[in-house]
């Protein structure tokens, strides 16, 4: 029988269907950060159990890490002490478990989801989880890879399993050249206007096409990164020559353990005649660079287009809309391009590898910041980011521009450590979420890729990239 | 917090919150994730609508504006046990803070046309059952002044006002945890010796996996 992607992954790490009817499927890797793992620790210290397989588990510090460091930065530099016993506490069960962690002050520290793939410790084939949303990302790699919650990571500590129904398949075919200044993330974000953020609710999604076929490990990472804002915890892709280069650059395996491994990659696709329960295709030629307007990633248009007018919805409808169109200041009427920022982020596990920080500085070679913007930042993904960047001299591009360089973490995406937006500051952002207080309490973040973040910190408004 | 228990009826008073796409940041913001606790989280459910100032973890409800239009600061909602809500309620961050929240303010039972799939696993693990209507059906209840309603679990119906009947669907398996508060460690753990046989055949074909142990 003909398998999608997702169930050759499936069957691969099925052990056995329970009575419930639900199946026990073995996980490969798991990785841990500060903010969802005390407490499954804590769990597995109540139950007096040991991790089931300490390699299998890789940790680091990212959530609510300050990004001013600088060098010789420890965990007691924290200033805001609950973060601090955070961290602290995921040092503590690190050691006291015996669980290789990237720590603050390591040089390989970063975003859970940017350091597994640079570090080799994503590979094709893998069931790869994490308490953290985004894990999708790694399904970029051919991986099964996903969210869960903290009973859940507890439950992979102690099990190396995951107790799961199998989901339905989708495909998402992108067919077609992008025009110029459009990205990988404008590609997502235009998919999940299209379907809306429940669109892939019950679904893994296989991205693929010749688009997906022609773009790099870091876009694909991109895309995968946010099939759970299309509602779909997870996202995949075929394994390919692009992938096997990249995992051969970046895994410290073996020549020996390399050849036998891409015997079994090469076999990581969705077989000709695979049924999908859903399939679209969508035609990338005629996409514009997407930047949303509301506070839900479904809420997202052409950067120039007309946002839905009040007078024109339905009731049901109407609500949803008037209520976002509030939170975010906008005006009946208004476009995007109307509107003034404030401030601009490029970071997150959506967008921060160093072909991201490559296109934006790009846009920023020999220019500056717009007076109008009051503080724009730079925070690489991780260590290695960082490092490349400023071997490449990014670094100095922004910073000659007005930029601020950031030591790495997942900073004002989600705002958990000091980088956060004021009450009613517009932020250009190339984050994932544009949920109300996502950025700080009552901020307004607008989603939209690298480079139209960096034209916004010059120009102080959106506009064309082309 | 209140015990499960072997309880087949939740009875109570419904708050209503008619919106699309609640995500978890809603639910619970960011901020109080920094705890290391797994209780507690009672006075920061929807804090983002039910205060007017930004609060901190640790900081009392007695010492925060209260937003007195959001309808968990009025009665009899501020009891309320049973949430409606519209579609694709609990979207967003995977974090199971938001399950906790939702448990210790006291809510047993969340309405809605449809669910994340993380926030919708996180339930049943925390004694919180996520109930799946249609849109006409969620409609139709924003539409009635509802006075006490009753959740069955056994017959997994939906009663209330002596005339309104709704069945819902969900897996036995899935309520079975929530009317038990079984522990999905110590079920698994029983079959240790499959997962170890796994592992060992794994190894053995596929040892890049385990190169670095």
């Amino acid at each position: 029988m003909p398998n999608t992607l997702y169930d050759k992954l499936w069957n691969e790490h099925h052990i056995k269907t329970l009575d419930s009817g639900e199946s026990l499927i073995y996980i490969d890797r798991q990785y841990l950060h500060e903010v969802t793992s005390p407490q499954a620790f804590e769990g597995l210290s109540m139950k007096g159990l040991l991790p089931w397989r300490l390699g299998a588990n890789i940790a680091t510090p990212d959530h609510n890490v300050p990004t001013e460091r600088g060098d010789s930065f420890t965990v007691e530099n924290i200033s805001d002490d609950i973060s601090k016993i955070q961290v602290v506490e995921l040092d503590k069960n690190c050691n006291k478990f015996g669980i290789k962690q990237f720590d603050i002050t390591s040089a390989n520290q970063g975003i859970v989801h940017v350091i597994g793939p640079e570090l080799g410790y994503t590979l094709p084939g893998m069931t790869i989880v994490c308490g953290d949303s985004h894990t999708s990302t790694h399904g970029a790699f051919g991986c099964l890879a996903m969210g869960i919650g903290t009973s859940e990571v507890e439950h992979v500590l102690a099990t190396q399993t995951l107790k799961v129904s199998k989901l339905l398949n989708m495909k998402v075919i992108f067919e077609g050249t992008p025009q110029r200044g459009v990205s990988s993330k404008d590609i997502v974000l235009f998919l999940i206007g299209e379907i809306g953020t429940a669109g892939g609710n019950g679904h893994a999604i296989e991205f693929s096409g010749s688009y997906i076929e022609s773009i790099s490990m870091e876009a694909r990472m991109t895309i995968c990164n946010m099939a759970i804002e299309a509602g779909a915890k997870v996202g995949l892709i075929a394994t390919d020559k692009t992938t096997v280069d990249y995992v051969k650059e970046h895994s410290p395996l073996s020549v020996d353990d390399l050849a036998l491994a891409q015997k079994h990659w090469n076999n990581l696709f969705s077989d000709k005649e695979a049924i999908f329960d859903k399939e679209i295709v969508i035609d990338i030629s005629q996409i514009k660079p997407q930047v949303t307007w509301g506070t839900s990633p479904e809420m997202v248009v052409d950067y120039d287009a007309v946002l839905p007018e009040l007078s024109l919805q339905t009731e049901a409808n109407k609500k949803n809309i008037e209520l976002a169109k509030n939170y975010m200041g906008i005006k009946e009427g208004e476009k995007l391009t109307d509107l003034e920022f404030d401030r601009v982020f490029i970071g997150s596990c959506t967008n921060s590898r160093i072909e991201d920080l490559r296109e934006a500085a790009s846009v920023i070679k020999g220019r500056i910041v717009s007076k109008k913007i009051t503080e724009a930042i730079v925070v690489p993904g991780s260590g290695m980011v960082k490092a490349q960047a400023e071997a490449e001299g990014l670094d100095k591009i922004f910073k000659d521009a007005g930029f601020i360089w950031r030591d790495p973490g997942c900073s004002m995406c989600l705002g958990m450590n000091p980088d956060q937006l004021k009450p009613y500051e517009r932020c250009a952002s190339t984050s994932n979420r544009n949920f109300e207080g996502r950025q700080g309490n009552l901020g307004r973040t607008h989603l939209m890729s690298p480079v139209m973040a960096a034209y916004t910190a010059i120009n102080g408004v959106i506009g064309d990239l082309s | 917090m209140k015990v499960i228990g072997n309880e087949l009826q939740i009875k109570g008073i419904v708050a209503s919150i008619d919106r699309d796409n609640i995500d978890t940041d809603q639910i619970i913001p960011t901020e109080y994730l920094k705890s290391i606790k797994k209780f507690g989280f009672e006075d920061y459910l929807f804090d983002g609508w039910r205060y007017l100032d930004d609060g901190k973890l640790g900081i009392s409800k007695n010492d925060r504006k209260i937003n007195h239009e959001f309808v968990l600061n009025q009665e009899p909602f501020t009891q309320a046990n049973i949430l409606l809500t519209r579609d694709n309620f609990g979207c967003g961050s995977s974090r199971e803070h938001a399950v906790w929240a939702l448990r210790d303010f006291g809510i047993r039972v969340v309405i809605a046309s449809s669910f994340g799939d993380i926030f919708y696993n996180n339930c049943f693990k925390n004694g919180v059952l996520p109930v799946k209507l249609s849109k006409d059906q969620i409609e139709e209840i924003f539409k009635t002044e509802v006075g006490e309603m009753s959740v069955s679990l056994d017959s997994k119906k939906i009663e209330f006002n002596n005339t309104y009947q709704y069945e819902f669907e969900v897996e036995d398996n899935l309520l079975e945890r929530i009317v038990l508060g079984l522990d999905d460690v110590d079920m698994t753990l029983k079959y240790k010796n499959d997962i170890k046989l796994f592992e060992e055949l794994r190894k053995k074909e596929k040892p890049w996996i385990y190169a670095d142990e």
